[in-house]
């Protein structure tokens, strides 16, 4: 005769620590699709997500590029926002006083047009207590100054992450480009430099055209493609960066289901970020959450640690 | 606003090339505002990855069914086809689960007292129109529509206005329908009969930038509803900004048109900008 007694299933344990950083689960958004939190308040319950990450900071307010600044493509979108933003003094005025109120670690993505200016911002965000920790942003491929410049070259990202260091009294994610040769140089310079975590990767450069006009789609040239289209290759360097460093590394790029969470966990990402796939529904990382948990608790995993790099090879 | 996951209770061809869409909305009504937009979802599988913004038309009820049961809430969209996501949606029928996002932006800023209002809507433009021709008149103002379009395919649901009690002239650019010329004659000629009235227009940018210039000169109110194309909807991605009267670069003003707009009092864009970024050559 079979025990009567009920069986509950037992969920998971979610929870993961990056940098020193408890998070309640590996998902969060990636900076630039998720604005500052508060947009996405009314789809998604942000006490449910592991953390939230904010549109790119500088030190001074910034324009962004010219118009058209986005166009759909085969499974993913172009952009080139040109890293517009309120700047830093306008986010703590005006954005963090709701941010303080959501039990929710924050991560401040920022970046700097110079070496001095990553510095500067990076000591600003020493100021606000409630920063679980920052970003830098060296691989925007947008902009001139403050972005890829720094993240393609291993010296000069060495360099910019070394200041950054040197100023943030706070854990230190460095967010690295996909446009290089090989990302494990960058990602080995930056970890030297001081890195407490890499998060990879950002867009990959690309360009569109209307046949009809012969006008490049987006003002701007060029833009970064993101989406479900550039998921392979991120999975791909994310693999590779995760055999080179000893940092946690954050797993992002074009992430829209659980289970693609799932293959950069298992390749090794202790967390992942969710971009585009926020504009297409705003509460998929909820969708992603539940679906983590679902598999754990179809495969027998009492703790997703027992996923994360249980790649066979 | 609100995530629905829901189905769609009809799809119809209203003329060639434009469909109207019923999609079940419980709670939509009494939050909808003239002029605002929803993110439609065509279908859950790729592509088109994106969702699409659209004007809404209107909302409303279905008469109780004789089971009894509560009258069903709907929202009303009414698209043309131009693309790959619009070619999907007018193939779904009535049952087929889409997805919606709204009610979303910033609508027309609806004048509290009667007085004369002109209406100017350009083909599709005529959407977001009709609830505020329905708040206008309900407000006791006296409201006339001025619909154009290239040719009669492109005159839309007039009649349904005249039903709500709006006075309106159509031209088409072929004179197939109406007078034959453009839009903004009939508004110089209305706006000489009327030079109080107030005027809300939606269109394409060559329109609205004639439309503004026939303002500017009368010294009358403007309110335009812009169509840019956007990822979000919400004001997160950035992607559908326009620049603001004294955008410089010195002192850069961005407005979203997903959260500031669509809606906007023309004052406070910089129409040479909008003009030169949709390619109509020059507003001034």
């Amino acid at each position: 005769m079979s025990e009567t007694t009920k069986t509950t299933v037992k969920k998971p344990n979610m929870v993961v620590e990056i940098a020193g950083i408890k998070l309640r689960n590996p998902v969060m958004p990636a900076s630039g699709t998720f604005g500052y939190g508060e947009e996405y308040a009314s789809f998604l319950n942000l006490e449910n997500i592991g953390a939230i990450v904010t549109k790119g900071l500088s030190l001074k307010p910034k324009a962004g590029n010219p118009t058209p600044r986005i166009a759909e493509t085969i499974s993913g979108m172009l952009n080139a926002i040109g890293l517009q933003n309120v700047g830093i003094d306008a986010f703590i005025q005006h954005k963090m006083p709701f941010l303080r109120t959501v039990n929710t670690p924050v991560i401040a993505n920022f970046f700097g047009n110079t070496l001095e200016e990553y510095g500067e911002v990076a000591k600003r965000l020493n100021d606000i207590p409630e920063i679980a920790a920052g970003e830098l942003n060296i691989s925007c491929p947008n902009v001139k100054q403050g972005g890829i410049v720094f993240g393609t070259d291993p010296k000069a990202a060495s360099e910019v992450v070394a200041q950054v260091r040197k100023n943030l009294q706070k854990p230190l994610i460095v967010k690295l480009t996909p446009n290089v040769t090989d990302i494990t140089v960058v990602a080995r310079a930056v970890e030297e430099a001081g890195a407490d975590a890499i998060s990879c990767i950002n867009t990959i450069t690309g360009m569109s055209v209307d046949i009809h006009t012969r006008k490049p789609r987006i003002a701007n040239r060029t833009g970064g493609l993101s989406g479900p289209a550039i998921r392979p290759i991120a999975v791909r360097m994310v693999h590779q960066v995760v055999q080179t460093v000893s940092v946690p590394v954050i797993g992002i790029g074009g992430i829209s289901r659980p289970m693609d969470a799932l293959e950069f966990l298992i390749v090794g990402a202790k967390a992942v970020q969710v971009g585009t796939a926020n504009f297409v529904d705003p509460s998929v990382m909820q969708t992603i959450i539940d679906g983590i948990e679902a598999f754990c608790i179809d495969e027998g995993i009492e703790d997703i640690h027992e996923l994360i790099g249980s790649l066979k090879l | 606003m609100k995530n629905y996951r829901t189905k769609i209770i009809s799809n119809q061809e209203i003329s060639p090339g434009y469909y109207r869409m019923r999609i079940l909305a419980p709670g939509f009504s009494e939050k909808a505002q003239p002029g605002q937009f929803v993110m439609f979802r065509v279908q859950r599988s790729l592509p088109p990855l994106l969702r699409r913004p659209f004007g809404i038309f209107r909302t409303g009820f279905l008469p109780a069914d004789c089971d009894g049961l509560a009258p069903k809430e709907f929202v009303e969209i009414v698209y043309k086809v131009v693309g790959r996501g619009t070619s999907i949606m007018a193939e779904l029928h009535e049952g087929d689960k889409v997805e919606l996002l709204g009610p979303l932006g910033n609508g027309f800023d609806v004048p509290t007292c009667d007085g004369e209002r002109i209406l100017v809507g350009g083909g599709i433009g005529l959407v977001p129109l009709y609830m505020l021709a329905g708040k206008l008149v309900e407000k006791g103002c006296s409201v006339r529509l001025l619909m154009g379009g290239r040719t009669r395919d492109d005159i839309l649901a007039v009649t349904e206005f005249e039903r709500l009690g709006v006075e309106t002239y159509v031209s088409t650019d072929d004179g197939s329908l109406g007078e034959e010329g453009l839009v903004t004659q009939v508004l110089e000629r209305k706006l000489q009969k009327f030079p109080k009235a107030e005027v809300f227009a939606c269109g394409p940018m060559p329109m609205l930038c004639a439309v503004r210039e026939i303002c500017m000169a009368n010294k009358t109110s403007l309110q335009v509803s812009l169509e840019e194309s956007m990822a979000c909807g919400v004001g997160a991605c950035l992607g559908c900004v326009v620049k603001g009267a004294g955008h410089t670069d010195e002192r850069p003003s961005y407005l979203c048109t997903c959260k500031v707009g669509p809606v906007f009092k023309a004052q406070y864009l910089d129409w040479n900008a909008l003009a030169q970024s949709h390619g109509c050559g020059g507003c001034e």
